[in-house]
């Protein structure tokens, strides 16, 4: 082992900075990261044990202790759940012989749950030692069962089920054709860095994360910063349940993406970029790579690049498993080899970024569109779309429908022409725009997507009639907690609180004056806490409590008050330890007649 | 002319690179607060001092004083609300205010005294936190940590060492400290160290000092933490 560590350590540099690159090969040959590799860690990158281990438990990845040799993760995404993935992971435990959460005895196999993988149109869906399985079924199970008791190593795994599609419904003006490569590349140095900068501008392209801040406006900051080493970083850590469009994009697309980056680091002067791609999309690591050496070999990355004395290269950075590092000060944090915990701003990124210097933090498909205005020109683009939302939004699209995946949309599309055109017939609702965004009811859909009217990232879930909606609030809520990083005290403890109090309303514990208390606290966790993912974890709730208040007070019980402490719920340790499960071992804590 | 910022109707002077909290403490203005210390880099993780800047939600130690800004410290909502957070503070974990050494000293208990709170409105998490003993003249009881990082940032800062730091995500966030066996007694921790007096509660204890000060004749028995911090904390001036 000393000697894999070591040699993993010199092919990183002894740089700290690749702290989650190098724990990422460790955990993959060992299933856990050993004390051993802790010690020998911090001696090799002159960093405090402390910061290795706080890394470890703080991406969802990496475990101090032991999992299988075969780490199965089974995606918890509402789509999920949808697609029936509960009767799916226990008859996955069954098969296996394992608890969910667990490692099997003989130590083969560990199960367990992870947050959405970016597959919500071809679920359910998992991952194996990091690499995504799509379309999971009972049959499929039954062949990964058996491959995982033969110990068949995972190259010798039939192909299909790892198989992930585009599934390009509808193309509009970024998907309809490709540029070939260096045109856009070359039209921005023809036309001029500055002019090009204009035409960015002139574009009104905004952000397409979700925030929407103007592209150009955002280049020109960084670019006039005093400091001169500066960064471009490609946010490609998709980590909104419900979308997937950056994983189609950077499978088909990517030397649009490479170059939209190389024209803004043309434009802010940068020589170094990154792609930070989430940990989930593994699967697109190595054709990435390719691509990049691709570009560096046609003289489009590299030193001196089309002859006219650029320099830039891109490294990929892997991400292991945590929703937050999708807030770009987060995702710097983990560029840097520590946990994301979303910095304070001011300063922003575009003054103080990666290593403190000027960087220039882009989705994927933001820097797609660049590419696109750089050889297009700017009205190319702004004469789509509405005033204040300029050109198309790729939507991803799930849930509900005979034909979920990508969809490009002029911005100023109703919800409605999106329904039709996906196949989505006796809907109750879509939620645009993830967990973090709006749930609207089938009363709303001539609402247009836009940053005016309904802004997203790109998430689009469709729910018919006979879905739960509470199902669905719970699913949302509980992801929060599960991803909140810790850091401030009102998501801290306010996601967490925001659990308890839900379930207690929807197992129908809840009293009179639950349902306001659940508001009060939404209203607290979103009005103070530190980042976007604290501010946003109550939408679910707050958007269908106000839309469904009745959904919410028929599960309560017609009592004044109903303590939070499930006094029979306790003793569920007892009575499982006792092997007993009469009348006798239960406890009523109030005595009611739910009948007055 | 100096720079001005105005904090509940009152015109303050501050200095370039002074944040709201620096300007409202050489003013004479308290804003409660945590994982705050004047002396050490702010942190803006316990929001307790967030204030209204032109209508806007912000944490007065970590936000820039600008001039002209509008701030609101004083306002029935804010106050309600930091008391919640407060009561956020104490649910997460276990915090026996009548058995604790550190009552009377505690700026927990006296910050919630100082917001009038009552009770813990939140139900209770009991979370099955541990107390490390193991040093001869330091302990560690887990379960009144709050995470507000100032040993970790007084150990770095202060002390020139790296003893402590926060580990975990969300609600399982907890204080390690830098020893292979995860114990108190085999780091290089001192008594003397900063690190350990700048607990705002009872989590970290120099041992054998608990009860020399009898309770009744401790600092927020007869003070409120407003005036305590205005006369013992000294803002940071700006560069």
């Amino acid at each position: 082992m000393r000697q894999f560590i070591q040699g993993i350590a010199e092919n990183n540099h002894y740089q700290a900075t690749h702290l989650l690159q190098i724990l990422r090969q460790i955990q993959s040959r060992y299933h856990y990261i050993p004390e051993a590799a802790i010690e020998q860690l911090s001696a090799a990158l002159s960093i405090p044990r402390t910061q290795i281990i706080s890394v470890i438990e703080f991406y969802s990845f990496f475990h101090l202790a032991p999992r299988g040799q075969y780490e199965l993760l089974i995606s918890d995404s509402i789509t999920d759940h949808m697609l029936g993935k509960k009767s799916l992971i226990d008859y996955l435990a069954n098969k296996l012989g394992v608890v969910v959460g667990a490692v099997r005895e003989d130590g083969v196999v560990s199960l367990d749950n992870t947050s959405c993988t970016g597959m919500c149109d071809q679920g359910p869906a998992g991952l194996v030692n990091g690499y995504a399985l799509t379309r999971l079924d009972r049959p499929g199970i039954d062949k990964i069962v058996a491959l995982i008791n033969q110990q068949k190593p995972l190259d010798e795994w039939p192909g299909e089920l790892f198989q992930v599609d585009d599934n390009i419904y509808k193309s509009g003006l970024l998907l309809n054709r490709q540029i070939e490569h260096g045109v856009a590349l070359k039209s921005a140095l023809k036309r001029g860095i500055k002019e090009t900068l204009k035409e960015i501008d002139n574009s009104g392209l905004r952000g397409r994360g979700g925030a929407g801040f103007k592209t150009a406006t955002k280049w020109q900051f960084c670019s006039e910063e005093q400091q001169t080493e500066r960064y471009v970083v490609c946010n490609a850590d998709e980590g909104e349940p419900g979308t997937f469009k950056d994983r189609v994009l950077l499978n088909s697309y990517a030397d649009q993406v490479f170059e939209g980056m190389t024209v803004c680091a043309a434009i802010i002067g940068a020589k170094q970029g990154f792609l930070y791609l989430r940990g989930e999309y593994l699967h697109l690591h190595d054709k990435l790579q390719s691509i990049l050496e691709q570009r560096r070999q046609n003289g489009l990355l590299g030193s001196n690049i089309l002859g006219e004395g650029l320099d830039f290269d891109i490294e990929i950075c892997l991400g292991a498993g945590a929703y937050i590092c999708g807030e770009e000060s987060a995702l710097i944090e983990s560029m840097e080899g520590k946990a994301g915990i979303p910095r304070n701003r001011p300063p922003y990124p575009v003054t103080q970024g990666y290593l403190g210097k000027p960087t220039v933090v882009n989705n994927v498909e933001t820097f797609l569109a660049a590419a696109g205005i750089a050889v297009n020109g700017g009205d190319w683009f702004a004469n789509i779309g509405t005033e204040k939302s300029k050109g198309t939004k790729i939507l991803s699209i799930s849930g509900d429908c005979a034909h979920p995946g990508i969809y490009e949309y002029p911005f100023g599309t109703t919800v409605q022409t999106v329904l039709n055109d996906c196949g989505a017939d006796d809907v109750l609702g879509v939620q645009v725009g993830g967990p973090s965004g709006t749930f609207i009811s089938n009363q709303e859909f001539d609402r247009k997507l836009a940053f005016e009217d309904l802004a997203t990232g790109g998430s689009f879930i469709v729910f018919n009639a006979s879905r739960n909606i509470l199902d669905m609030v719970h699913n949302f809520t509980h992801f929060f907690a599960h991803e909140s990083c810790g850091f401030c005290t009102p998501c801290r403890v306010g996601t967490s609180l925001l659990q308890k109090q839900l379930d207690k309303i929807i197992e129908g514990h809840g009293s009179a004056g639950d349902v306001v208390a659940l508001e009060e606290l939404c209203q607290l966790v979103k009005n103070y806490s530190h980042c976007g993912l604290g501010q946003t974890a109550a939408n679910p709730i707050l958007t269908t409590l106000e839309r469904y208040p009745d959904l919410y007070q028929s599960r309560l019980k017609e009592i004044s008050y109903e303590p939070g402490f499930d006094l029979d719920g306790a003793l569920e340790t007892a009575r499982r330890m006792a092997n007993r499960y009469d009348a006798g071992a239960h406890l009523a804590q109030l005595e009611v007649n739910e009948h007055e | 002319m100096s720079k001005t910022i105005t904090i509940d109707g009152k015109t303050i002077p501050f200095e370039e690179g002074q944040t709201i909290m620096d300007a409202a403490m050489a003013a004479g203005v308290y804003i409660p607060h945590l994982c705050h210390q004047p002396e050490f880099t702010p942190h803006g993780s316990c929001k307790l001092c967030t204030v209204k800047v032109n209508g806007r939600n912000c944490s007065a130690c970590t936000f820039p004083a600008a001039d002209g800004q509008d701030v609101l410290n004083q306002a029935e909502e804010l106050i309600e609300d930091r008391k919640k957070i407060t009561q956020m503070l104490f649910v997460e974990g276990n915090h026996f205010c009548p058995s604790c050494e550190k009552t009377g000293n505690c700026q927990l208990q006296a910050v919630a005294y100082h917001l009038n709170m009552l009770d813990n409105h939140f139900p209770l998490f009991y979370p099955d936190r541990k107390v490390d003993a193991s040093h001869a003249e330091v302990m560690i009881d887990h379960n009144r940590c709050i995470f507000c990082t100032l040993c970790v940032r007084a150990s770095q800062q202060k002390d020139g060492k790296d003893v402590f730091a926060i580990s975990g995500r969300g609600i399982h966030k907890h204080l390690i400290v830098n020893a292979q066996s995860g114990l108190l007694k085999d780091t290089d921790v001192d008594a003397s160290d900063k690190a350990c007096a700048v607990c705002p509660t009872g989590a970290i204890l120099v041992k054998r000092t608990g009860y020399q000060v009898p309770i009744g004749e401790r600092i927020y028995d007869h003070k409120q933490i407003d005036q305590v911090s205005l006369s013992t904390e000294h803002p940071k001036h700006g560069e």
